[in-house]
């Protein structure tokens, strides 16, 4: 099974509802996948054990090179945006 | 009948008035709501009784970690010294107000549902901490005022589902500026301060140039990070004192009251206390994290169904990928701001007034000054922000020191809630409580009626109307999709 790690700056915010709009894109997806949220700081650290990174462009920034994919939404509640980014990432993630 | 009552007591006494347990058995009912699989109903359950008990853990770490801090502020200045950080009073409040916290939450968020269904006021309150938090804070007063723990739920309930509407209401006009709008809405308990920056960069903004068109160093960015923030602000706050501390009082009687064999190591037991704090705090979001990771999910899907189309009121941090530079600005306002307000406080009202000194916690002005930043970079470009964030430094930096008056003995724990809302709103419910039970009674009605009225005549007047602050209406005014009436 897929590993997606949600990154936001406390891990409880916004995060999360990176989260709950991942799920909502995997089940549109059809992919099976577990989806978990983290702060910034030990993002770098659970990163190493997650398939996809899913999280803003400025925290992406600050995330720096991890060997995981960087997703980077820009509008948190555009269900469309997660559902091909995300799609794109697990596509390439796959081959 | 006998064992009637003993089942009855055991489950009143050893389950339904356990904080941890009772966060399991709700966390329980929405994960089966939900329709989840047996296998993850019970993980999630497990999890957010972990959840909870984690979070006592990180309670109790900082408030060892703060306890020599209020010594050292009291003998170096003479006065009771305060660091606002929200995850650590909410927990150090779950010891004796867990098992009311939880039921009012549960109880205040369905009475949410209920307002942004029968009102024109639809929004979705999702920041769940803010919800914790709030639901805390209002125990506490309710409960320091008199109110026995059942009234204090149904009131306080009231009171927190009022609160998830109206804000991001108020708020929304501006919301829309920042993110052009779309249906997003500001659900954050730092409401206040935002919409002043909102106002003041307007009223001095005009014609400044937007924030994001300045190169700023990206080199504060590392503060985002709440383990890195706090740990680095307590660092310098138990430096200063521990210094003016050791000069005031001489290094025999430090040693004697503090500890360390001498001044050296007298200082780096106040750095590991810094560090200890960051520890605690650190436990405590995740403690946090864990539990509103399975309860905000299933909150979601019981809103989706009561409040279909609802506009979605997020966690401040979605307005700053519209604009990151004014988040840097906000934030270092925001810091002078509670860096004067502290002088000042200390300076002219501490004695007239008895109010505590309130320290700058990071945390609090990194994500309330950084949105109040972008609010007023929305309306008043570069001056905006600065405005913006500064006031925003002032309000909680004010707010939480007349807030402490009203939390009776957690008022001496040496943090309070930083943010500007629990602070007027705290204030408002503090004081009316001190009257009589049926008096206060009435009071609070009247501030949830008028709260809910304003905010219904606002919702009307100015976000259905499609209203923006500082113009660009037609621009707008489609997209607001959220307030239309169903």
């Amino acid at each position: 099974m897929k590993k997606i790690l949600a990154v936001c700056g406390m891990g409880l915010g916004s995060g999360l509802l990176l989260r709950l709009q991942a799920e909502k894109a995997l089940k549109q997806l059809e992919v099976e996948a577990d989806v978990e949220v983290a702060d910034i700081g030990s993002a770098r650290a659970l990163a190493s054990g997650a398939d996809v990174v899913v999280t803003s462009d400025e925290l992406a920034a600050q995330l720096g090179e991890v060997k995981s994919q960087v997703v980077t939404i820009t509008n948190f509640v555009d269900l469309n945006e997660m559902v091909s980014k995300l799609g794109a990432a697990l596509e390439s993630e796959g081959e | 009948m006998d064992a009637i009552v003993a089942v009855a007591s055991f489950l009143v006494n050893e389950i339904l008035s356990q904080p941890f347990y009772l966060v399991g058995l709700m966390t329980a009912v929405g994960l089966i709501a939900m329709k989840k699989r047996a296998g993850e109903v019970i993980g999630g359950t497990l999890k957010a009784t972990l959840g909870f008990l984690i979070l006592v853990v990180g309670a109790n770490t900082v408030v060892a970690a703060l306890e020599p801090l209020g010594t050292l502020i009291l003998g170096a200045t003479g006065a009771q010294g305060v660091v606002p950080t929200n995850e650590a009073i909410t927990a150090l409040a779950q010891e004796d107000y867990g098992a009311v916290v939880a039921w009012l939450m549960i109880t205040g968020f369905l009475v949410s549902l209920l307002i942004a269904r029968l009102t024109p006021l639809r929004y979705v309150f999702l920041t769940g901490h803010h919800i914790f938090f709030m639901a805390t804070m209002v125990a506490v007063v309710l409960i320091t005022g008199g109110m026995n723990e059942v009234t204090t739920v149904f009131v306080g309930a009231v009171l927190l589902g009022t609160m998830m509407v109206v804000m991001p209401a108020l708020a929304h006009p501006w919301m829309k500026k920042v993110t052009g709008g779309e249906a997003v809405a500001m659900g954050h308990f730092g409401t206040l301060g935002y919409i002043t920056g909102g106002l003041a960069g307007q009223v001095i903004g005009k014609g400044s140039k937007s924030t994001e068109e300045i190169k700023v160093p990206q080199s504060f960015r590392f503060l985002r990070e709440p383990m890195v923030a706090t740990a680095l602000s307590m660092i310098v706050i138990y430096l200063v004192f521990s210094i003016i501390y050791l000069v005031r009082v001489g290094e025999a009687t430090a040693l004697e009251e503090i500890g360390g064999s001498d001044a050296g190591s007298f200082i780096m037991f106040g750095v590991l206390n810094a560090l200890n704090f960051g520890v605690g705090v650190a436990l405590i979001l995740f403690g946090v994290r864990t539990i509103l990771g399975e309860i905000v999910p299933a909150f979601q899907g019981v809103a989706e169904k009561v409040v279909p189309g609802a506009v979605p009121a997020l966690d401040c941090p979605v307005s700053f990928p519209y604009a990151p530079n004014a988040v840097i600005v906000g934030f270092l306002a925001s810091v002078v701001g509670g860096l004067l307000g502290l002088a000042f406080i200390a300076v002219a009202l501490e004695d007239a007034l008895g109010l505590a000194l309130i320290l700058p916690g990071m945390v609090p002005h990194f994500f309330t000054g950084g949105t109040a930043g972008v609010f007023g970079n929305a309306t008043g470009g570069r001056r905006g922000a600065i405005a913006g964030g500064f006031i925003n430094g002032l309000l909680i930096t004010f707010l939480p020191a007349f807030l402490l008056k009203v939390l009776g003995s957690l008022g001496f724990a040496n943090t309070t809630f930083g943010d500007a809302d629990f602070g007027w709103f705290g204030i408002a419910v503090g004081n009316t409580v001190k009257a009589d039970l049926f008096i206060s009674l009435v009071l609070l009605a009247l501030l949830v009626g008028a709260l809910i009225g304003f905010a219904v005549w606002f919702q009307r007047r100015y976000v259905d109307t499609g209203w923006v602050p500082g113009g660009e209406e037609a621009e707008t005014a489609p997209a607001s999709g959220g307030s239309a009436k169903p």
